[in-house]
């Protein structure tokens, strides 16, 4: 034992001499931002991945600027952008937000404003862009503050084959109680095949945006226009019944957790007949290696009061106001959401890849047209139809379809969501998660009341 | 917040291992006794104490970093909305019952694997490195690894597993989804994964530093197998038994990252960490969250001090050589 | 915890009557033995059980990872590692893999550097309030590191310290401390003062006392906390997570770059998960007695 633990001690001492050596020598693999290269904070979707795949050989070798990319899970990325940019460190030129963010942090003065870089860059088309994409990436001052990377919707994507199997039609149009009686009928039909999967996963960006929209549509608001909590509104709670009732009735298994990623294999699995999600979810259900291509139909967001309940989203490239290099900066996001990367994509990827939803050429396009066959024009219409302005039978305080643009709204959807995933997994009454949940928005109304 | 020594009893005079040398009562002397010390001392009293000073600071303002303009000396209105804040409560209780849960089954089922491998049998080596590795994984991919590859309900492995023992004696197996259904025991699941090789190495040493002349002795005056693990094995083994509780405690107090990956905190698993983390990072209210953060400082020390008295014993007598 | 305590510690068990032992039924203990070996060997399968189902996921394809129900025999690939590892030293894990180990190596070479004599100064020739002081160093370890993290990254930023992985060292260095000083009090413990005074005696200085006594006992000691430092080191991820960004970023962090909320990546986190604990696995696999030894502060030589 002694002979053997003395030759461990030494071996332990050699390997770590090995590897601080190493590690010194490599210098501890750095790289900043400035000079002829800017730092890129962004989402971990497919399509930043292929851009970051696509970005050494087709931009840093055509302009020299190095980039550097950060690639984390949404709600981490969010976190992260938050504290950088809220604090100005300076760590990363460009980053991906939302629509969401865009308003708020331009109003804080942490992003730098893109109007001249637009006029004087001949090359990127600004007029292209989508309007209600472009509106909802506008500050309040009447600047424009980020460029899309890509924008969606949300629509009800179902599986054609199956309702043809059992006589079941989907409306053009259809309505949620449709959507709900058309689940039961496949629930019961199908044994190993669920009727629709819903998210249900805590998040902000998760079950809340699909709950959302729901909401409006059946008449409810988070917020009255003179900044009254709404969350114990009859209209309200009768959207969230619904969502949870049919959730857990006839929706996926582990509903609590599970998020868009979830249900999208769910339904390239095969494991379920209808998703209400992001217009995104398409590109993935068309792939060239899915087992469901071909076979799904798409419908607009399903309604109630309203005309349509599509929501508006975009990931959008912005620039820190502390960024060292807002030219380089400016270079990338022109290059990234201009229309020859659009080509790029679609000439070595596939055309099914190209980050739509932003430009209406993209659209026009008949390669596009021909790859996204079942789903472009639906997509395209319901970018068009979605008013963030005013998504629901009433006014509100503030702009935004599945979300609310004021900060706390990041905190208190997520806190929400928490309620709401726990009814969804049986844990308490809806009543009572909304009972909880009105407390906290009522704190924050107040807030803005007085503000 | 500067020091939390506690006047410990006397320790009972006991033999030490040399003869005691004569204390020198020299300034000088007892200054250079000191000097040593002192690097160590003065790095963890910058490194760790500062920060607590500067969040005292900062608790005492209003301060939300998505209102860069609104920044305003609040005093302790921050300390009231936390204490009205229904989340932080329930933070406490999570984090009591996960921690005691979490290293009590550690404890045990610690000891039941170190007794197993205290045999002598083929293959010793072999199942006691199987039965580490989980301590050797990477806390985070471990966290990834039971939410994703073990609890998802669609192609997890708990439920592939149970979904083939039923197929094998003929009756449909439940398929739970195990975090909603049980978030908490998910979480608590894989922290006692990661830890019960923790104690079992801890518990293994103890054991295997036992005096066998002890035992052989018992044995032959007809004491059975029960009776020496009850009057022999279990007092010996007490120390370790603290060791590994508070060394365990220690970190799963603190423990992060099973609730920021395996739930997120939601469905009643924020424990207190992750509701500071939370309010900094996600609500930017940097006052509330500094003055939440000093409050759990202010309940760790309190806990800190009992249990340190509690497992004094642990600090060796013969290092009170003065 | 030494041989002079477990004389103490130990209480008579209480005599049968009859002062004999009573001779065991040959072969039951045969079987006894045979299940309890049976037992261990089922305990250990049960805890490595997930690990292996991980290195499996990271041998199969995407879509293989996620079926339902969980293909166990679905063709195996390297295809995962190779996309994990890429080409090139300077993309992809290796930067983040050098940081960890620069971070990790560094704040242990550092923590022993403070540690070592603190422990001498709380042992050897102790200081008045030993027991305090340990007391005092114990009890940072316990405050919960979150509370202190926003002042540590607002100077940080301030002083454009944010991204580098020497913070992480010192930071590193800080929560590894409390624990390598109680570790090494142990183990210093251990060398008997009777040595150090016959070597005294022998007129040797304390230079030479130090290097050519006293090293010789404590060095496996060292090189145990040693190892437990850097396997905390190694696995931190909060610190990292919020003080690094694109330079400084450490392994567990970019595990977390693996997670998507859009489409597969089972079998590249499972990949990556087994990449970046291979250095932990190996220090623990192949200092398995270190382990035992500094976890249990010197109980088992």
């Amino acid at each position: 034992m002694r002979s053997k633990s003395r030759s461990t001690t030494r071996a332990l001492v050699a390997s770590a001499a090995a590897c601080t050596l190493l590690a010194a020598c490599a210098g501890a693999g750095g790289h900043g931002s400035g000079g002829d290269s800017i730092n890129v904070l962004m989402v971990n979707n497919p399509q930043m991945v292929q851009l970051r795949e696509l970005t050494q050989e087709h931009f840093t070798e055509e302009t020299g600027i190095e980039v550097h990319f950060t690639v984390l899970p949404e709600n981490e990325v969010r976190d992260k952008i938050s504290q950088d940019f809220a604090n100005q460190s300076g760590q990363y030129d460009v980053a991906t937000i939302s629509n969401y963010e865009t308003p708020i942090y331009s109003g804080n003065g942490w992003l730098q404003p893109l109007d001249e870089y637009l006029s004087s860059d001949s090359d990127y088309d600004a007029a292209d862009i989508l309007p209600p994409i472009q509106r909802s990436l506008t500050g309040e001052d009447g600047h424009i503050y980020a460029q899309p990377f890509y924008g969606e919707s949300s629509f009800l994507m179902y599986r054609t084959d199956v309702f043809e199997e059992h006589g079941l039609t989907m409306p053009e149009r259809p309505t949620w109680q449709e959507v709900a009686d058309l689940a039961a009928e496949v629930d019961a039909a199908e044994e190993d095949m669920k009727g629709i999967c819903l998210r249900g996963l805590p998040g902000w960006g998760e079950v809340i945006a699909p709950l959302t929209t729901l909401v409006n549509t059946f008449g409810g608001t988070w917020f009255t226009a003179d900044w009254e909590a709404a969350l114990t509104e009859p209209e309200f709670v009768e959207a969230t019944e619904f969502y949870v009732d049919l959730v857990r009735e006839h929706g996926e298994a582990g509903a609590a957790q599970s998020g868009y990623a979830e249900c999208l294999n769910n339904m390239v699995q095969g494991n379920t007949a209808m998703w209400y999600d992001a217009t995104a979810g398409a590109g993935s259900l068309e792939a060239a290696d899915s087992p469901v291509r071909g076979t799904i139909g798409y419908v607009p967001a399903p309604v109630v009061e309203t005309e349509s309940s599509g929501w508006l989203y975009t990931w959008a490239w912005g620039v820190q106001r502390a960024s060292a290099n807002p030219d380089a900066a400016w270079e990338f996001i022109s290059w990234a959401s201009g229309t020859e990367y659009e080509e790029l994509v679609g000439e070595t990827l596939g055309w099914e890849n190209v980050p739509a939803g932003k430009r209406a050429s993209t659209y026009d396009d008949p390669r596009y047209q021909q790859a996204a066959g079942a789903f472009w024009e639906v997509t395209r219409d319901a970018i068009a139809e979605a008013d963030p302005f005013d998504p629901g039978v009433q006014e509100r305080p503030v702009p935004g379809v599945q979300f609310v643009t004021i900060p706390e709204f990041a905190d208190l959807g997520t806190r929400v969501s928490q309620e709401i995933s726990a009814a969804i997994a049986g844990r308490q009454s809806v009543r009572d998660a909304l009972e909880t949940s009105q407390d906290m928005a009522e704190e924050i109304a107040e807030e803005h009341r007085n503000r | 917040m500067n020091t939390t020594t506690t006047r410990t009893p006397a320790p009972p005079a006991r033999p030490a291992a040399g003869a005691a040398r004569p204390p020198r009562p020299s300034r000088v002397s007892s200054w250079a006794r000191r000097a040593p010390l002192l690097p160590a001392l003065i790095f963890l009293v910058v490194v760790t104490q500062l920060p607590f000073a500067a969040t005292l600071v900062i608790s005492l303002w209003d301060w939300n970093a998505l209102y860069p303009d609104d920044r305003a000396f609040t005093g302790f209105g921050n300390y009231g909305t936390v204490l009205g804040d229904s989340d932080l409560r329930g933070a406490v209780l999570t984090t009591a019952l996960l921690t005691a849960t979490v290293v009590l089954v550690s404890l045990v089922l610690g000891l039941a694997l170190a007794l197993l491998l205290d045999r002598r049998f083929r293959g010793r080596g072999v199942v006691r490195t199987m039965a580490i590795t989980p301590f050797l994984l990477v806390p985070v991919a471990a966290a990834l690894m039971w939410k994703h590859l073990l609890f998802n309900p669609e192609y997890g492995l708990l439920n592939g597993l149970l979904a083939a023992f039923g197929d094998l004696f003929g009756f449909t197996a439940p398929q739970p989804d195990w975090i909603s259904e049980m978030p908490l025991l998910a979480v608590e699941a894989a922290l006692i994964w990661q830890w019960t090789p923790f104690m079992m190495l801890i518990l293994l040493a103890g054991l295997q530093s036992r005096p066998l002349e002890l035992t052989e002795a018992a044995r032959i005056d007809g004491a059975n197998n029960w009776q020496i693990f009850a009057h022999l094995t279990l007092p010996h083994l007490r120390r370790y038994i603290e060791l590994g509780g508070l060394l365990g405690s220690i970190y799963i107090v603190q423990h992060f990252d099973a609730v920021f990956t395996i739930t997120a905190g939601g469905l009643d698993t924020a424990n207190l960490p992750y509701v500071v983390y939370q309010e900094f990072y996600q609500a930017q209210d940097y006052g509330v969250a500094s003055a939440a953060g000093v409050l759990v400082v202010l309940g760790s020390l309190l806990i800190a001090t009992f249990a340190l008295r509690v497992v004094s014993s642990l600090f060796r007598e013969e290092g009170s050589r003065s | 915890m030494t041989t002079a305590d477990l004389k103490t510690t130990t209480a008579r068990p209480a005599r049968q009557a009859a002062g004999r032992a009573a001779p065991r039924p040959p072969g039951g203990g045969r079987w006894r033995s045979a299940a309890l070996t049976l037992g261990a060997w089922v305990a250990g399968l049960l805890f490595f059980l997930p690990v292996a189902w991980l290195v499996l996921t990271s041998l199969h394809s995407e879509s293989d990872a996620a079926s339902n129900p969980p293909a166990v025999m679905a063709p195996l690939t390297l295809d995962n590692y190779r996309e994990f590892f890429g080409t090139s030293i300077w993309e992809g894990p290796w930067p983040p893999l050098i940081n960890s180990a620069t971070a990790s190596l560094a704040s242990t070479a550092l923590v022993l550097l403070l540690a070592l004599p603190a422990a001498y100064a709380l042992t050897i020739r102790p200081v008045k309030a030993w027991r305090d002081t340990l007391f005092f160093f114990l009890s940072t370890k316990m405050l919960p590191v979150v509370a202190g993290l926003l002042p540590v990254y607002l100077f940080a930023r301030n002083i454009g310290f944010l991204d580098h992985v020497w913070l992480l060292v010192i930071l590193y260095t800080s929560m590894n401390l409390p624990i390598a000083v109680w570790m090494l009090q142990s183990f210093l413990a251990e060398v008997p003062s009777s040595v150090i005074e016959a070597a005294q005696l022998d007129g040797a200085r304390l230079p030479v006392v130090l290097g050519r006594v006293v090293a010789p006992i404590v060095l496996p000691g060292i090189a145990a906390t040693a190892l437990i430092c850097f396997i905390f080191s190694w696995n931190e991820l909060l610190f990292a997570r919020v003080l690094t960004g694109v330079r400084a970023e450490t392994a567990p962090v970019f595990l977390t770059s693996f997670i998507t909320s859009q489409g597969l990546f089972l079998a590249q986190l499972a990949a990556a998960s087994i990449a970046i604990s291979l250095p932990v696995l190996a220090a623990g696999f192949a200092a398995q007695d270190k382990l035992v030894q500094g976890l249990s502060l010197g109980a088992v030589k």
